[in-house]
């Protein structure tokens, strides 16, 4: 019962009246990285779904990505974004020592690197529509194009958040409210890139090499 | 890129045109009518006694949890009204349409339902009541009542809370609006591969059924993630993890279940939409689509969803059993260990809403194994509760009813579960109106859980009860409507009556069909006497005036705060001793004890933004509906226009002052005082474990006066 393990009701403590609450920031970031889980599970279910749709049958004798995926291609998209994450965690080390420049140099090294990335990914995209892998291809040819601009779409945003950011910081320097972003959009900028990883590996070259 | 549709596009509306609104329906256009009409008047009303301010400043912008629980509640009973009429009208379809003699009105060679229009019923019935009924029931009591047992000022983020409602609001709207602009999905409410495909459904149905599901996946996912940081962060001091109430650590575990199952339907609905759109190949019967991805898609959704509308079921009655029995919780921690068991178990049975595809004997016996494991968990908290009333000082009030009623109900839905477990016997009663009776038993479990919660907690959040004649007048009505129409559905099941038919040929079930439809009418009588139970509660509300502690027999956190709740929860956090904290303090004479001193709160700014976000996802799932694509656009560049001018401007949030707070608490002290000269004064009665029954108790005063005792004690 649960007055056993309770304290003696003459010395208890009833109220908090100094109580200060929970850490904002840390609040924030708990909420933020819950709702990447999220984001993980949509991934999760379109590469179930990708999966599903890779067997031979699934490209209804069209070109598979054997024939349209270019590795060499796809690699310099990976080492783009990955830089893009290690330039984003350099700025990220100057806001412990306080410095501003040092942060926005290093959202603008990592957006000039995500823009690079999601350009080669549009290229990419038009030549496989030029040479007729399209979503009304087969299926296929629609779980590899949605699952990859799914996640190209996560960079955009990523992208336009960054931009958000960088106007913040300089407008209101490093507030609770700035620096918890920051290390959302950190954990998001990382998330995408450990996606692009799966999507990199599992889609592209495993498709290529099968 | 995009796909041609069928029948007129233009660039500025889109698909939709005059002839797409259906003013010759004989049903639809009387209710398109009446809706205007009451729409004509509530507006009218709210006009004249110039309550738009108020409406706005204390209801449409408001960030309090509390309020936007009430809301939510709201919200769902009408549209567990609305769902109930879809119910209405299947029933009474059926029974009409009974063998080919039977006649036909409006249209209809059978019965008053053309199939068309009936399949839209029916589709609209199921998801209007798991998703817009049942879940945003739930989600309003969880909204009201985690953050007071834990103990918190408010939910962890005030404003996505906003942000939740509002879509949820949108989904509502946007099913609504289905009714009298276009139509509504014809292919149930999970929706079938490739039927929903654009070549077979080439109206505007199906589009609206997957802007509503995305919509409200996108709220409850929000939702959820409110809640379990709620619980992980804002616990108040002292509340330990095996110190939380019952309820509460069912709404983490069911919330553990909707952030991670949501996505997968958003996926599964956006990849249909994908289909419809762009013309992909998912879930096409050709070029390489595979139609059973979408079914596997829906249901790793779906039954977790299930077990996330039951878990907080199960919850509520956790806490109405030990208030109205006088005891603690029997196997308090097996309750938790049983839920987060269910939780767990729910991604592994998907598949056993499908042993008919054909999967082969080992995949179908693993989901049936995995299936009747779920009823180890289950039994644990039946046994639980039953071990609960043992020799326990039971009053019979009206939430102790339907608690009761849900417990019996869930042994029905069990066992006709656990039959349906065995692949042998669910070949023989697939797709059969057994599975629907089966389903029925489990959903309305959640039905009867919640009207023993809105009785339960009604005086926390509004101060007063509810007529206790009335509320059993209607359980009683309820489950005798139960019986009538679930009854002889299964049996009509066994005799192989399949679901969704909108013409029974088989004219010996007559007087089983005729069975359900009176159980519809005592459905009905019960609606009426839940109106009743308003009115005459309402009219009487001072007499019903409650304190703190509205039963006398509560045991959680939630009561030890004024009812009505003030908005700031707790004027001081309270400092947690005990599992059931209240039980422990009555216990030992100190649950009237105040907080001697005040200091300043910090409380976050109402906003607007987060209704405008609403309206805007509503007109972004209607354009998307009628393809209108600059209006997609412009709504979409809206969102996030808004939501980076939101996060610009920050909420610095506002200061109650140590000073006013004690005036307010002193009035409330004095409200409290008034009303307890009616009631019976609880404190001190040391009967362990519980204090007396609220009922036929003799009046003392106040044992101790307010803003005394507190932490010099």
């Amino acid at each position: 019962m649960s007055a056993h393990d309770s304290p003696d009701p003459s010395k208890a403590v009833l109220w908090d009246t100094h109580y200060h609450g929970h850490d904002v920031i840390s609040t924030r970031s708990f909420g933020y990285f819950l709702y990447l889980l999220s984001d993980g599970m949509l991934f999760a279910t379109l590469f179930a779904a990708y999966g599903v749709l890779s067997y031979s049958h699934s490209y209804f004798n069209g070109q598979t990505p054997a024939d349209f995926v270019h590795p060499w291609y796809t690699f310099t998209q990976t080492v783009a974004l990955f830089l893009s994450v290690l330039a984003y965690g350099m700025g990220m080390s100057a806001v412990k020592k306080g410095n501003k420049a040092g942060l926005m140099n290093g959202l603008i090294a990592a957006f000039v690197l995500g823009v690079i990335f999601l350009g080669l990914d549009i290229h990419d995209m038009m030549d496989l529509a030029a040479h007729g892998v399209t979503v009304q291809t087969s299926g296929g040819a629609s779980a590899f194009i949605v699952l990859t601009q799914v996640h190209a779409a996560h960079i955009f945003f990523g992208l336009l958040w960054i931009l958000v950011m960088m106007a913040q910081v300089a407008a209101k320097g490093f507030t609770t409210d700035t620096v918890g972003r920051l290390l959302s959009l950190r954990m998001f900028w990382h998330l995408q890139a450990i996606i692009w990883v799966f999507v990199f590996v599992f889609v592209y070259l495993w498709g290529y090499m099968s | 890129m995009l796909v041609q549709v069928p029948g007129g596009w233009n660039p500025l509306l889109g698909r939709l045109a005059i002839d797409q609104i259906p003013y010759t329906n004989p049903i639809l256009a009387p209710l398109f009518v009446a809706v205007v009409i009451g729409a004509v008047i509530i507006l009218g009303l709210i006009t004249y006694y110039h309550k738009w301010g108020y409406l706005w400043k204390e209801w449409l912008t408001t960030v309090d949890h509390k309020k936007l629980g009430v809301m939510y509640i709201i919200l769902g009973l009408v549209m567990l009204f609305r769902g109930f009429i879809d119910g209405l009208m299947i029933r009474t379809q059926q029974v009409w349409a009974n063998g080919p003699q039977s006649s036909g009105v409006f249209g209809a060679v059978h019965g008053y339902l053309t199939p068309f229009h009936f399949g839209q019923v029916y589709s609209a019935h199921g998801l209007i009541m798991i998703l817009l009924a049942a879940t945003p029931l739930l989600v309003g009591f969880m909204n009201i009542i985690v953050p007071l047992q834990v103990g918190a000022r408010d939910m962890a983020y005030p404003y996505l809370n906003a942000l939740g409602l509002w879509i949820t609001a949108a989904a509502v709207a946007l099913i609504m609006i289905s009714l009298f602009v276009g139509d509504f999905a014809h292919n149930g409410w999970f929706g079938y591969a490739p039927i929903f495909e654009l070549q077979y459904s080439p109206g505007v149905g199906v589009d609206y059924w997957i802007w509503t599901l995305e919509l409200t996946a996108l709220g409850t996912t929000l939702g959820g993630i409110n809640l379990i940081a709620t619980i992980v962060k804002m616990r108040a001091p002292g509340m330990t993890w095996f110190r939380l109430p019952i309820f509460t650590w069912a709404s983490l575990s069911a919330n553990i279940i909707a952030l991670t199952s949501f996505p997968a339907l958003q996926v599964a609905l956006f990849l249909v939409a994908c289909d419809r759109y762009l013309g992909s190949h998912f879930f096409t019967a050709g070029f390489g689509g595979n139609l059973m991805l979408y079914t596997n898609l829906f249901w790793i959704w779906g039954h977790p969803e299930v077990y996330f509308v039951i878990l907080p079921a199960f919850g509520m009655m956790s806490e109405i059993f030990p208030a109205f029995s006088e005891k603690p919780l029997f196997g308090y921690i097996t309750m938790v260990a049983a839920s987060f068991a269910i939780a767990g178990v729910s991604w592994l049975v998907w598949l056993h809403h499908f042993f008919t595809m054909g999967a082969g004997p080992d995949v179908n016996s693993f989901f049936s194994v995995a299936t009747m494991l779920v009823g180890i968990p289950t039994g644990v908290k039946v046994f639980n509760w039953a071990f609960t009333m043992y020799r326990g000082r039971i009053t019979y009030t009206a939430a102790m009813l339907w608690a009761i009623g849900a417990l019996f109900l869930l042994l029905v839905g069990g066992l006709t579960g656990m039959m349906l477990a065995i692949p042998a016997i669910n070949y023989m009663v697939h797709n059969s109106v057994f599975v629907i009776a089966h389903f029925h038993s489990m959903l309305l479990v959640i039905v009867y859980a919640i009207f023993g919660s809105v009785l339960f907690w009604f005086p926390k959040v509004f101060g007063f009860k509810l007529d206790e004649f009335w509320a059993k007048t209607m359980f009683w009505l309820f489950s005798a409507g139960s019986v009538l129409v679930f009854v002889p559905m299964y049996m009509l099941g066994f005799m192989g009556q399949t679901r969704r038919l909108d013409y029974v040929f088989n004219t010996a079930w007559h007087p089983y069909l005729v069975t359900e439809e009176i159980g519809i009418a005592v459905y009905c009588l019960s609606v009426a006497a839940f109106f009743v139970l308003l009115y005459v509660s309402i009219r009487d509300r001072v007499k019903n005036r409650v304190g703190q502690d509205a039963w006398g027999t509560s045991r959680s956190l939630e009561w030890l705060t004024h009812s009505p709740v003030p908005f700031y929860n707790f004027a001081v956090t309270p400092h947690v001793n005990a599992r059931d904290e209240l039980a422990w303090r009555r216990h030992n004479g100190i649950n009237e004890a105040q907080p001697t001193q005040y200091v300043d709160i910090h409380m976050p700014n109402n906003t607007g933004v987060a209704i405008y976000i609403g309206a805007l996802t509503f007109v972004l799932g209607f354009a998307l509906t009628w393809r209108m694509w600059w209006l997609c656009l412009l709504s979409l560049v809206a969102i996030i226009a808004l939501m980076i001018v939101r996060s610009w401007r920050g909420d610095p949030g506002y200061i109650i002052t140590a000073a006013e707070l004690e005036k307010m608490e002193r009035e409330a002290m004095q409200r409290q005082q008034q009303v307890e000269g009616h009631l019976p004064h609880h404190g001190g009665q040391a009967v362990p474990g519980g204090a007396m029954a609220y009922e036929g108790q003799k009046v003392s005063p106040l044992g101790t006066p307010p803003s005394s005792g507190g932490d010099h004690h």
